[in-house]
């Protein structure tokens, strides 16, 4: 396979959004290196994950852990389970972006997006910008998704799921 | 609110709620002993307001409620830590909504640029002019902001009592700080100061539901094995010599057998003050950090420093709303919005002059394990959202806290029990009952009018600051 062109960084997003509508966590998860994390800060424009408060970071092994806690039979906060749509603004390609190297095979794509999330009678709105860092290593993952949500330092009740 | 009047005049009833074993659900459902409990219970008793490091100069401000009371806690030109009540004296307009910042000399009305020096005192009106001849003077507008006069700094720990009589600081909290004094002692430079931001979160719950599950260890195995049953489970399928990760450390404990909660213990102080994690802890076995025993050994000297190390108490609840831990400096506050419905707000320290990873391992703790997308944390807001539910049914009436009970408990204080007790638990609803019920006069009367500019030449009770 071939160097992705813009259109395939694009789909690439899109794609991985389809994986968490439909709940193919095992697919999702392969869509991420080894090495991944999944950022989603606590304050706006946030530069630390380690010595500041994050609502998510996550490595693989952790990730792994929440997909497998969202199947499992004593899960008791998925009884019953939530439900997540993303609907996102057409992705575009950072190449001002400071880690943008494409001929490193490195890429930055940012999508506005509008995300719900909804277990039994409620549904909560969330909104926001996520940044995909990705990698071309044969094919395209994910090295870090970083979520930023307009209100991130406000007073949310459970967020169970991906934004 | 319109309420009913059931127990506003009936002690009786109120001490009839909490039986030897025993609490009626009206304690978490009825928003009339809720509303009593912020005049009474929230107003007897001396609540966390803030850590002093949050306001380090003259007119630097943290926001915050204490009970219903929008309060700010501000560090005065003398350096004293004041905590006023967040209101003009005008027309109540709420002087600061930042979270925090910095007022410089005075708070200054956004509507009428009324103005208020950091001890609350009125310091100017415009057009004073036509105020001549008023009586103004005589007015409560001119007792200012009013000013909280009971407040304590304990350590950097700020706290205060509404009321402006009532029991004494080291009254209320007697040996129980113990456990922040370990907190502040673990830095080498004996300082802490809040870092890395604050968790805020909703549970549509009573607050003592929280309260009560702190020092609850019959559910960690239950209600947590989704996540960190998960967590150890993922980790074993880890190929062999993989360094054991950080997260996996401060989850797998939660997975420990009954045994491991009964042999560590439980301690019960007094007036709903205790801690589980006597003897043993889930965070007794985490990994050493370099250079940090060195410090310690070097601050204290050999012994004492592993003194101070191996108190690895677990969760420390100073009644009514704070709960602390020790050896992951972290400290949550549950704040009641309404009968059901309490905002969580989960705070960090750094433990100055000590290495950052200690820092990183503090705020990994709090994200794993006491933010709104924790998954340990969704299992607890689950259970308890249930049992606001379930509370609301007809055809039972009481909570159950039996567990381990033992006739004349209520006598001791400072024990050590089984820690699998709910004996803690029962001495936080003797506790309510009894600051809920305190007789006509005891503390009952609302926050005192206060300043030093008091017209009536009521004297300013400044003898019970204890602020340092």
């Amino acid at each position: 396979m071939s160097a992705p062109n813009d259109n395939d960084l694009i789909d690439f997003v899109y794609h991985e959004a389809r994986m968490l509508d439909e709940r193919r966590y095992e697919e999702w998860l392969d869509l991420y290196a080894e090495d991944a994390y999944y950022w989603m800060p606590l304050a706006p424009g946030q530069e630390d994950p380690l010595l500041h408060a994050s609502l998510l970071y996550e490595d693989k092994l952790l990730l792994r852990v929440r997909v497998e806690r969202l199947l499992g039979q004593r899960t008791y906060s998925q009884q019953p389970h939530s439900r997540g749509h993303r609907l996102l603004q057409r992705p575009w390609i950072d190449r001002e972006h400071p880690e943008s190297d494409p001929a490193a095979g490195r890429h930055i794509v940012r999508t506005s997006f509008h995300y719900v999330e909804t277990r039994g009678d409620d549904q909560t709105l969330y909104a926001g910008w996520a940044t995909h860092h990705l990698v071309w290593q044969d094919r395209l993952r994910i090295r870090l998704k970083r979520v930023d949500l307009v209100n991130c330092d406000a007073a949310f009740a459970n967020i169970q799921l991906f934004p | 609110m319109s309420h009913s009047q059931r127990y506003r005049s009936d002690p009786a009833a109120i001490r009839a709620l909490v039986r030897d074993t025993e609490v009626h659900k009206d304690i978490f459902i009825d928003p009339e002993l809720f509303q009593l409990e912020m005049e009474r219970l929230f107003t007897r008793t001396w609540i966390y307001v803030g850590h002093d490091s949050q306001i380090p100069k003259p007119g630097d401000f943290f926001t915050t409620t204490v009970g219903d009371q929008a309060v700010v806690m501000v560090r005065h030109t003398d350096q004293s830590v004041r905590v006023l009540i967040n209101r003009c004296a005008h027309k109540g307009v709420q002087l600061v909504t930042e979270p925090q910042g910095n007022t410089g000399r005075f708070f200054r009305c956004p509507y009428h640029a009324w103005t208020f020096k950091t001890d609350g005192s009125l310091l100017g009106v415009p057009l004073r002019k036509g105020y001549e001849n008023t009586g103004f003077d005589d007015t409560e507008a001119k007792l200012g902001m009013p000013e909280v006069k009971a407040v304590h700094n304990h350590r950097g720990f700020v706290f205060c009592r509404l009321a402006p009589e009532g029991e004494s600081f080291e009254e209320f909290f007697g040996e129980s700080l113990s456990t922040l004094d370990n907190m502040v002692d673990r830095s080498p430079e004996g300082r802490l100061e809040v870092a890395g931001g604050v968790y805020r979160y909703i549970h549509r719950c009573n607050w003592k539901m929280l309260v009560d599950n702190q020092t609850d260890t019959c559910h960690p195995m239950v209600a947590h094995e989704s996540s960190a049953g998960t967590a150890v489970k993922v980790w074993e399928e880890a190929p062999e010599g993989t360094p054991k990760p950080m997260a996996v450390e401060l989850f797998a404990p939660f997975m420990s057998p009954y045994d491991f909660y009964e042999n560590m213990g439980i301690r019960v102080w007094q007036n709903g003050h205790g801690h589980t994690g006597v003897t043993n802890s889930i965070h007794a076995a985490y990994s050493g950090i370099e250079g940090y025993v060195e410090q310690m050994e070097e601050a204290y000297g050999k012994e004492r420093a592993h003194q101070i190390l191996n108190d690895v108490r677990h969760n420390t609840c100073y009644y009514p709303n704070i709960m602390v831990k020790g050896p992951v400096q972290t400290l949550r506050i549950f704040k009641p919005l309404a009968a059901d419905r309490t905002l969580v707000e989960s705070w960090t320290f750094r433990l100055v002059g000590a290495p950052d990873k200690l820092l990183e391992r503090t705020i990994m703790y709090n994200r794993l394990i006491n933010a709104p997308t924790s998954v340990v944390g969704h299992d607890d807001l689950e259970v308890y959202e249930r049992g606001q539910a379930g509370l609301n049914t007809r055809y039972r009436d009481w909570v159950n806290v039996a567990r381990l009970y033992e006739p004349g408990e209520e006598e001791r204080r400072n024990y050590v029990t089984n820690g699998t007790s709910e004996g803690l638990m029962r001495s936080e609803y003797r506790a309510w009952a009894r600051y809920m019920t305190l007789e006509e006069g005891e503390a009952e009367t609302p926050l005192a009018a206060s300043g030093a500019s008091s017209p009536s030449g009521r004297e300013s009770q400044s003898d019970r600051r204890a602020v340092q």
